[in-house]
């Protein structure tokens, strides 16, 4: 860990809080100047590349260290703005961090073939102002700033979404819906930073806490409660409130799917861990209610419901986007639970949630880039024409269902056991449920990619065909990592279990 | 004869007062109301009437769209840039953080560094808002109909 | 039941703004009619946020000892205003309680209304520009693609495509 803290000059090591947003901030300025797509993708990479590296160092100083505050401006908070990190963020800023990297390494032959030619290098800034959003949300500790860059991250996610019209003019419908919900879910947000505001007089998130805990709850706060839940709840696609995802998932472009998937709603509801838990007390009696009433009861609800609802999709990515709901409904459950270890388990989940679903929608990627397929019984013989792709997918799918050997096992095993600590036998029966329905619909799509045999074209069977080695890199990487991280599960028990305990122990 | 002569002459006498106008709400946005976001839209403005009188085409050719692409661009790295400039000035021994106006002036005790920053953001966001505006106006005025205007 | 709807009358008109545009959004099937109910529900919203800065009998929050030569005033730093010393954080989240109150205790009896709604929504009506530019060009794009702007012949639209595409 000290060698993460010093590897970089103590003068970027000082400033790292503010760099690792700013960097991508102006360089999706520059991007926009580039003159073609390529010149931006470097831009990207290099930025990507960076902010991998600064997460890693953040790393390295707040398990050193302790928390990070970092003043703007050297206006000390409550007054002026404060970025704060602490181990929960930090586990977030690498997932960002380093799923953004491999996302980037990913987008040059996927966004050569969906985005056309003059509009790339501003496809790559709105990409890259979404990235400082989603670093932005993370790391700072100030309620009315997550607002900001939530909707810097949404707005530029609406426009990333809807230039997947050259390919399909309902990405155009998907993003409008989007923008709709997400602009509500954003201001439902910002009604209760306001309620909040109200109640203690600051903007601070850990000053807000403070002074919740020593004036105590009355209606305002709680309202204030019931708007963030909510809003947030839209934005991170939680059971009831998820209606945007499917479509804007199926219709965006390839990498943009992958990015978000792995990242976006990860990075809302994170917010709401911040909120719930360091803002909020999870003692307070209403917070604690709402743990076993709303989050572990809705998270059990959408495990089952969104389950079944995939296994009976005909877009491939669709079905996918439905299994992301029910994983949130994972995250919730875990959530719900209340304790620091169903909380790890939850923040775990996250991330090996992160590694499957990236690996996933690149594989789906790869198979649309070479035969311009996204329906399921299009997928047939991607076995045969496409052997690695299809046995990258083959392993992220079978760690979605929580096959061993995969992480996909290890977080769910996490999770049984946080579920049996509480004695919630019935939350272990809706785990099980909800695997054997996972089974179902990951099993639908690897029958029709190894089982079926590849269509016939002018009487000869389809080729063989390799995905370009940048798709594969990527793919390759995130799918061994669902394997690597079931052998060495330290490093992602210990990060999510000591960002559980950041928030639990620390308010 | 032009039909709308009379237009074009008030146009191009109102222009410029636009444009002085939005100056002046600029420079003196640091000690009243004003500044960058209102300076903007209104030399946005001033083009935009300008494009209304005489044509979209006669305005691509005044301010064109690479033009406005690049003040967009431009604007957003001189508001970020003042920032990352503090992190380097830090002259006065002390480092200071992102975004602390004082770094720009030694003069710590009136904070002349602050009324330096302020009025190089201001001029960042004027830069974005004016092109941002226009980008939009662009964007929207531009678009060939497809369908023909008594379908509306 | 009067009295204490008198005392909260800022937020009736807001109230009834963000029930008017909830119901636009979810009630019409038209594309532009949603994006105007969604401006007047975030609008609402700004009005909810302006009306909390009011202080009864506050001037406007100006310094009153300010002059050119003496920089912000000799209360200016120990607010923590510009000083980036540590140990101003201490001092400075001591007199967090009343914003309001905070900024007039540096001259004196003066009370002055809370800035700090009024900045949060500036922030806020750029957000709500940005999202329905974003939102009409996605409208304009729609109509060119589809030829159509209603709900639910876009359903209909897309419906068939689907179908059509599954043969």
């Amino acid at each position: 860990m000290q060698f993460l803290a010093d590897f970089l000059p103590a003068g970027v090591a000082m400033h790292a809080p503010a760099l690792i947003v700013v960097i991508p901030l102006i360089t999706a300025a520059v991007a926009a100047l580039m003159p073609n797509g390529r010149v931006a993708w470097i831009v990207a990479l290099v930025t990507a590349a960076a902010v991998a590296l600064l997460s890693l160092n953040l790393l390295g100083q707040v398990a050193v260290e302790g928390v990070i505050s970092y003043h703007m401006g050297g206006w000390a908070p409550p007054l002026g703005i404060e970025y704060r990190v602490d181990m929960l963020n930090v586990a977030l800023l690498l997932l960002v961090g380093f799923v953004g990297l491999l996302c980037v390494f990913y987008a040059l032959p996927s966004v050569a073939d969906e985005i056309a030619e003059n509009k790339q290098a501003l496809f790559y800034s709105a990409f890259l102002v979404c990235f400082t959003g989603l670093l932005g949300v993370t790391i700072t500790g100030d309620a009315f700033n997550v607002f900001v860059f939530l909707e810097i991250s949404s707005i530029s996610t609406y426009v990333l979404i809807a230039m997947g019209a050259g390919k399909d003019r309902r990405a155009l419908t998907a993003s409008y819906n989007y923008l709709i919900l997400g602009t509500i879910g954003a201001t439902f947000f910002v009604i209760g930073v306001g309620f909040l505001y109200m109640a203690t007089g600051t903007l601070n998130m850990a000053d807000m806490a403070e002074i919740l805990a020593e004036n105590g709850h009355n209606r305002v706060s709680q309202a204030a409660f019931a708007f963030i839940v909510v809003g947030l709840g839209l934005k991170a696609a939680m059971f009831p409130l998820h209606v945007w995802l499917p479509n804007a998932y199926a219709f965006a472009p390839n990498f943009v799917t992958a990015f978000l998937a792995s990242t976006a709603t990860k990075v809302a509801f994170y917010a709401l861990i911040r909120f719930l838990f360091s803002v909020f007390h999870p003692d307070v009696s209403f917070v604690e209610m709402s743990f076993v009433w709303l989050f572990a009861v809705v998270g059990t609800v959408a495990m089952v419901v969104a389950s079944l609802q995939a296994v009976f999709q005909t877009d491939a990515r669709r079905l996918l986007a439905y299994s992301s709901v029910a994983q949130v409904g994972y995250m919730m459950l875990g959530l719900g639970m209340g304790t620091a270890s169903g909380l790890s388990a939850g923040l775990l989940h996250l991330m090996n949630h992160a590694l499957m679903k990236g690996a996933l929608f690149m594989a789906l990627g790869a198979f649309a880039l070479n035969f311009g397929v996204r329906r399921i019984k299009d997928l047939a013989g991607m076995g045969k024409t496409m052997p690695a792709s299809a046995m990258a997918f083959t392993i992220a799918g079978l760690s979605l269902v929580g096959v061993p050997l995969t992480v996909g096992f290890t977080s769910k095993w996490y999770l049984v056991t946080a579920a049996l600590e509480r004695g919630w036998w019935w939350a272990v029966a809706a785990l099980m449920l909800s695997s054997l329905l996972a089974l179902a619909y990951v099993a639908r799509l690897l029958s029709a990619i190894w089982m079926d045999s590849p269509p016939t074209h002018h009487g000869e069977l389809t080729q063989r065909r390799l995905a370009p080695w940048m798709v594969l890199v990527p793919m390759s990487i995130l799918a061994l990592a669902n394997i690597y991280f079931f052998f060495h599960a330290d490093p992602l028990v210990w990060l999510a279990r000591s960002a559980a305990e950041a928030v639990m122990g620390g308010s | 004869m032009s039909p709308h002569l009379i237009l074009q002459v008030v146009a191009k006498l109102l222009i410029p007062l636009i444009v002085v106008f939005g100056f002046y709400v600029q420079f003196h946005g640091e000690y009243g109301p004003g500044g960058g976001f209102q300076a903007g839209v209104i030399i946005a403005v001033a083009v935009i009437l300008y494009a209304l009188i005489f044509g979209i085409d006669a305005a691509r050719r005044t301010v064109p769209p690479v033009v406005v692409r690049f003040g967009a661009a431009l604007g957003v790295l001189i508001f970020a840039g003042v920032g990352v400039a503090t992190l380097f000035m830090n002259g006065a021994g002390e480092p200071l953080n992102y975004l602390d106006y004082d770094a720009l002036h030694p003069d710590q005790g009136h904070h002349t560094g602050q009324h330096y920053g302020i009025i190089l953001i201001e001029i960042g966001v004027l830069t974005t808002v004016a092109s941002v505006m226009l980008a939009i106006f662009y964007a929207f005025a531009g678009r060939v109909p497809d369908i023909p205007d008594e379908e509306w | 039941m009067l009295e204490i709807l008198a005392e909260r009358f800022n937020y009736i008109p807001i109230i009834i703004l963000m029930m008017i545009g909830l119901y636009v959004v979810i009630a019409t099937g038209n594309l532009i009619k949603r994006l105007v109910g969604l401006s007047i529900f975030q609008t609402s919203v700004f009005l909810l946020y302006i009306t909390i800065g009011k202080v009864f009998g506050g001037a406007p929050p100006i310094l009153e000892t300010y002059k050119v030569d003496e920089g912000y005033g000799h209360g200016g730093d120990a607010d923590g205003y510009g000083a980036a010393e540590a140990g101003h954080a201490a001092d400075a989240a001591a007199d967090h309680a009343e914003p309001a109150v905070d900024a007039a205790h540096q001259t004196a009896e003066l009370l002055y209304s809370n800035p700090l709604p009024h900045v949060l929504i500036l922030t806020a009506i750029v957000v709500g520009v940005a999202t329905l530019a974003v939102g009409l060009a996605l409208v304009v794009r729609i109509r060119e693609s589809y030829g159509t702007i209603e709900d639910d012949a876009l359903n209909a639209a897309d419906y068939s495509l689907e179908s059509g595409s599954a043969e």
